[in-house]
């Protein structure tokens, strides 16, 4: 199966959509760059290209981790599989 | 791959070679760059380098001027300089600044003589500059005589994902070999700067750059009127998907691979401490960053982008990479080096970086670059704050 979504480290709680957009209720493949594995996730939302996807339920305060590292907060809870940018995760400098 | 051991380039009184010929008419100021267009519409084959600065400027802010006009005079990508300036003193100094390197170089002011005048001395010593550098062959350098930046630009997900960790890769490969390493973009690195000051080779360097990041953060919160929000990211980062400074920070900093840096510059300080990679400090614009890269004697530049930015620079080329297959759809003139297949899979980061030292290779060689095609020539001034 191809690859719809790519995820920097295992520690991370959000991957990247790599495919020209994924649409609600799509089962998608995701690759885990670090250990070369591979898990699978359903869409909630249409996410383009270089858009965040949920990997687990994330509740407002949680931090999000990106290549294993603090990228933000999130401001709004969001589920699994929904979009995550700026309409409901922050940054934490200014 | 095998990676070559030499590549074509100009060799320069000094020791340095050139990727490139250029033989520049460098205005020393605003009010000069009529005359420096003048002169490079005469002679074919010159470069006028037009920017808004060089009047009542004074201290720290001097001092970069200085420096900047000096070292694009003394890069190696130039083989003759003509400088103009209104007045003969701050000429003078950029003429003798230039002159160390032991290439041809001429000073000119307007006062007393007037734009007309001066633009027929200039242009019959630019035309004596330009027919002695054409006769200049390439020949075979060392690939230690590459000094490469980098800057990324209008960077998203997939620079941080692929074309960002391309030139890490690519630096890993080359660093071993003796090629002088640039990156800079101080406020860019704002939410990985803990984890980039672990990368100094000594404590010195982690120490330095902590001191240079803190400076410029107490910059920006005393000048903020708000928050940074809608310039860090900026609309096309965030279109591209990059929601925060954090996780802009932690893409950029995969330009340098595993790579260590020995010592932190001043913007546009020439590094002194030899091969290797040095962390500059800079304004994360790309024509004020790739600018002050050239100013410090960098020959070659890479610019990993993912919505497209399209800099380029007079006397650097400046090779663009970028993994977002709608850009290199949308945009294709610009990209030299294309990398989406990592997306797909098709390409693994290895491959990748092979792929951009061919392309870096074939540019120091003189293949142009797509900004050069297009006629990118940004040359942009950093100025440190207002003149007297």
């Amino acid at each position: 199966m191809a690859t719809d979504i790519i995820i920097h480290d295992k520690k991370d709680n959000v991957g990247v959509v790599v495919i020209e957009k994924i649409t609600p209720k799509q089962d998608c493949s995701c690759w885990i760059m670090e250990d070369d594995s591979t898990v699978n996730i359903q869409s909630l939302d249409e996410i383009p290209l270089g858009h965040k996807i949920a990997m687990t339920d994330l509740n407002k305060g949680d931090t999000i981790l990106k290549y294993g590292h603090d990228i933000g907060k999130v401001v709004k809870s969001t589920k699994k599989g929904e979009h995550v940018h700026v309409h409901n995760v922050k940054t934490k400098k200014w | 791959m095998e990676i070559p051991k030499s590549f074509l380039g100009y060799k320069r009184e000094n020791g340095r070679a050139g990727t490139r010929n250029h033989v520049i008419i460098l205005p020393v100021d605003d009010i000069s760059n009529a005359c420096a267009e003048a002169v490079a519409n005469n002679i074919k084959g010159t470069i006028a380098l037009p920017h808004s600065y060089g009047r009542l400027q004074f201290g720290a802010d001097l001092e970069l001027h200085f420096r900047t006009m000096i070292g694009t005079g003394c890069n190696p990508n130039v083989a003759a300089v003509i400088v103009i300036g209104i007045e003969p003193k701050w000429t003078k100094k950029i003429v003798d600044g230039i002159a160390k390197t032991g290439k041809p170089v001429e000073g000119f002011h307007i006062e007393r003589t007037g734009d007309i005048g001066t633009t027929m001395k200039a242009s019959k010593k630019a035309q004596e500059f330009v027919m002695w550098a054409s006769e200049k062959q390439r020949e075979e350098c060392p690939l230690s005589d590459l000094w490469i930046s980098v800057k990324c630009g209008e960077s998203d997900t997939t620079s941080g994902l692929a074309a960002n960790p391309t030139v890490g890769n690519l630096m890993d490969k080359l660093e071993p070999l003796g090629v002088h390493l640039c990156f800079g973009e101080t406020s860019e690195l704002t939410g990985a700067e803990k984890v980039c000051a672990t990368r100094g080779a000594t404590k010195e360097a982690s120490e330095k750059f902590m001191n240079t990041w803190n400076n410029y953060n107490d910059f920006i919160l005393k000048e903020a009127t708000d928050d940074l929000s809608e310039s860090q990211p900026t609309a096309g980062n965030i279109a591209g998907g990059l929601t925060t400074i954090e996780e802009k920070a932690f893409g950029n900093f995969q330009k340098i691979g595993n790579c260590k840096f020995i010592d932190v510059l001043e913007p546009a300080e020439e590094p002194t401490k030899g091969k290797g990679l040095y962390f500059m400090d800079t304004s994360s614009a790309a024509a004020e960053c790739v600018t002050l890269q050239a100013a410090a004697g960098f020959n070659i530049h890479l610019f990993p982008t993912g919505q497209g930015n399209i800099v380029g620079n007079p006397i650097e080329p400046v090779v663009k990479l970028t993994a977002n297959p709608l850009t290199v759809k949308g945009m294709g003139e610009h990209i030299d080096c294309d990398v989406s297949k990592i997306l797909t899979r098709e390409m693994n980061m290895s491959q990748a970086g092979d792929e951009l030292i061919k392309t870096t290779l074939r540019v120091a060689n003189g293949r142009l670059t797509c900004a050069e095609a297009l006629g990118h020539k940004e040359f942009v001034m950093t100025k440190l704050y207002r003149s007297a």
